[in-house]
């Protein structure tokens, strides 16, 4: 029953956090790692739930255990915030499944450096026929001193700057193309009780897409690419200060609805506040799109949901065409895995996750795919919205990797925690760039 | 908070119900069943902190024991006393707000009459429900876009509850107090049953108020069960964290951040398990001083409440 591992993971937290450790004592894996079936083996996959990506990944393994009778994979969904938890008391256990899903970057390195994923460079190599049907500005975030540790799956998601076309009419005003504009919008907006931009700030990652954009568009991706190298002091470029400033201003001119601190992405309220017309603008990631083509009723059906990528700061040194977002979904084989479980996933990495039934779903969901020649599968209502995001994507001179994303654990988490601080004026922007080079290369 | 302790109000014939004293030694088995679970998700838990924090661990990869680095990281950070401070803050006003009300409640409810003991089943109501449902609930209601206020028109009810540093701890007590008032109500409604009757018609006779018959009599017998009620809500505030993590998420920035909200942030979130277990020593650690602190103040425990009655 209470065997050694799952008391390790008891022991991990206490109080609040035993509960949540005790609640996770019961591997899924229990359901497949046992290869009872003779011949054929079974391999685990972990991922998230929820539209429009589940019903997606269960087609995929679908599809794949009919191809091939005599291996079964069994999948497991979790939410995403569950599942970050999850997954790390699971593999701190070696209770892990065979394939984990993951964002790549500063969490795949942690993974990495503790020996829990499989090396796939030479596997790559071999089946150079997988590689070259995926983007190869995909792998960057798969990557780890030189070794690819992931394949990069699903979709590309770049941030955009989503606006409602019908406020826009309403005010009579027109989209922003620089910085100087969305300032001047601002009491535009908020003389008729609109907020100009809705955010959900208790989410922090939210908050975190602001000086992603300000940062590049100012300063070029230069200065973050040092502060990810650990370069000492890496922060303190006055670009930096002048970027948090420009934040601060914002904030300060109720450039953010009414209790933004405590709106949460999770449960769509910031979506909501766009597509009733509450708030006139929103920077988020292009699954946006999904949401709110699903929740805002015929919002996006009547077109009135406009985008864009960020607009230029005046002045500023980064190329307009550069993007901020998540340049793929990625998915490990487990180290830890019976080398009979590591070829099922194999299999599956070759043959379903770069087939033509795999990239058609992900484009019905509104996403972009990772897979290449994905363009003329644009049709339809959302071939607008596809076409502009595969635009922006293929067209960046740069694609960098979402900052919490990009760092390890410990960083992004001293980051997000002072990026919410910034946001509420409770620290001054040299107070923050002290902070944040308190944590380079953590 | 889930054990709801008996009051601590002593009857002078307390020689069938509180029987564990003269019963002596043939029923100690019967304890043994919680003390086993208790040592089990209790003590040896408690161990395994105790040498996780004297550890670097990632929560993924090996354990590396390094002596006193992880407990220098956690005292070093300015984030300790801050959440220290915010855990102090959220303690004394819910136990401000929450003991009075508690009391005067309690006593309302004691009287056995009709509709007294229909208010007493409303008021019941909040207990029945869990934190991460209240929680839930109330940030619906306090959104600032689509709550209460706004859904209503009521521009005074459209505050933002829980993105202004002030108003969310307001806001948090409020919570907190709405939903525990019913049980220490249920407490105190209970001792004030078991003071006897013949102190209040002594009182009568002598021509002692209503007032006075409160606080000369009512009050002072309920010095144990106030102790014992503030023992649970400030020991019990030291684990409120569903609540306030679904509510605010420690935020608006580290306005509520709380010593349970820094060890999970630290531990789950920034993988520093080692800090965290070094914060989860000093939650256990002030645990047990302030219980201690609140069995001094309830004095000897064989001073009798009742002499001369």
């Amino acid at each position: 029953m209470i065997n050694r591992r799952n008391f390790l993971g008891l022991a991990a937290g206490t109080a609040g956090a035993a509960a949540l450790a005790a609640c996770g004592s019961s591997g899924p894996e229990d359901k497949s790692g046992g290869s009872s079936g003779g011949g054929g083996g079974a391999a685990s996959y972990w991922s998230l739930s929820g539209e429009p990506g589940e019903p997606i990944r269960t087609a995929a393994i679908d599809r794949f255990n009919k191809a091939n009778p005599d291996t079964k994979i069994t999948p497991t969904f979790f939410q995403n915030d569950a599942y970050k938890q999850k997954i790390k008391t699971a593999l701190g256990a070696d209770q892990g499944p065979t394939m984990i899903w993951g964002w790549g970057g500063g969490g795949l390195k942690e993974y990495v450096t503790s020996n829990q994923v499989e090396d796939l460079t030479d596997w790559l190599g071999q089946n150079a026929a997988v590689k070259d049907k995926i983007l190869p500005s995909s792998f960057g975030a798969a990557t780890v001193n030189g070794k690819i540790y992931a394949l990069p799956i699903e979709t590309v998601q770049p941030i955009v700057l989503f606006y409602n076309k019908k406020v826009f009419e309403k005010v009579g005003v027109q989209p922003p193309k620089s910085w100087g504009e969305i300032m001047a919008l601002v009491p535009k907006f908020n003389e008729k009780k609109i907020a100009p931009f809705s955010l959900g700030g208790q989410s922090r990652w939210t908050n975190m897409m602001w000086l992603e954009f300000l940062l590049d568009r100012t300063a070029g991706s230069e200065v973050f690419d040092r502060v990810f190298a650990g370069e000492k002091d890496a922060w303190s470029d006055p670009a930096v200060l002048d970027m948090l400033t420009k934040i601060q201003d914002l904030v300060k001119a109720n450039g953010f609805q009414k209790g933004f601190s405590s709106t949460t992405a999770d449960s769509n309220a910031d979506q909501a506040l766009l597509y009733t017309g509450k708030a006139a603008m929103m920077l988020h990631g292009s699954w946006s799109y999904g949401i709110q083509k699903a929740d805002g009723g015929n919002f996006v059906k009547d077109g009135g949901l406009g985008w864009m990528n960020f607009p230029p700061v005046e002045g500023g040194k980064g190329d307009p065409s550069n993007t901020v977002g998540n340049p793929g979904q990625y998915l490990s084989i487990s180290s830890k895995a019976s080398t009979e479980a590591k070829d099922i996933a194999k299999k599956f990495f070759s043959t379903t996750l770069v087939d033509d039934e795999e990239k058609a779903g992900w484009v019905k969901s509104g996403g972009v795919p990772v897979l290449k020649n994905s363009d003329s599968l644009f049709t339809g209502d959302d071939a607008a919205f596809l076409k502009d995001m595969s635009a922006i994507a293929g067209g960046a001179k740069v694609f960098a990797q979402s900052w919490d994303q990009a760092l390890s654990p410990t960083a992004a988490e001293t980051l997000l925690d002072n990026i919410a601080k910034l946001f509420q004026l409770q620290v001054t922007p040299q107070q923050w760039v002290d902070a944040m080079n308190g944590v380079i290369g953590k | 908070m889930t054990t709801i302790a008996p009051p601590v109000v002593r009857t002078k014939g307390s020689s069938s119900s509180s029987g564990g004293r003269s019963g002596s030694g043939s029923v100690t088995w019967m304890a043994l069943p919680a003390f086993v679970w208790f040592v089990l998700f209790g003590i040896i838990p408690l161990f395994g902190v105790l040498f996780l924090s004297f550890t670097t661990w990632n929560g993924i990869g090996d354990i590396e024991v390094t002596g006193l680095t992880s407990w220098k990281a956690a005292l070093q950070d300015p984030g300790l006393p801050h959440a220290l401070w915010v855990t102090f803050v959220i303690m004394a006003l819910s136990w401000l707000v929450q003991t009075p009300m508690s009391i005067l409640l309690g006593t309302f409810l004691a009287t056995s009459k009709r509709y007294r003991e229909l208010l007493a089943v409303l008021y019941f109501i909040p207990l029945l429900l869990s934190s991460a449902a209240i929680a839930i609930t109330f940030k619906a209601l306090l959104d600032p876009n689509f709550g209460l206020g706004a859904g209503l028109g009521i521009d005074a009810l459209n505050q933002d509850w829980l993105g202004n540093s002030t108003l969310a701890i307001a806001t948090l007590i409020f919570i907190v107090s709405w939903q525990f008032i019913p049980f220490h109500t249920l407490i105190y409604q209970g001792a004030v049953r078991q003071i006897p009757t013949s102190m209040y018609e002594a009182s009568q006779i002598d021509g002692a108020s209503r007032m006075r018959q409160f606080f000369s009599i009512t009050l002072p017998q309920l010095k144990y069960t106030i102790i014992t009620s503030s023992t649970l809500m400030v020991v019990g505030s030291l684990l409120f964290f569903d609540l306030i993590y679904l509510l605010t998420g420690g935020g608006p920035g580290d306005s509520t951040r709380t010593l349970a909200l820094e060890m999970y942030q630290k531990g789950f979130q920034a993988n520093l398990m080692g800090p965290a277990s070094a914060i989860a020593v000093i939650l256990v650690l002030v645990g047990l001083v302030l219980s201690l602190l609140f069995r001094r103040l309830g004095g000897r425990a064989d001073e009798s409440q009742l002499e001369g009655v």
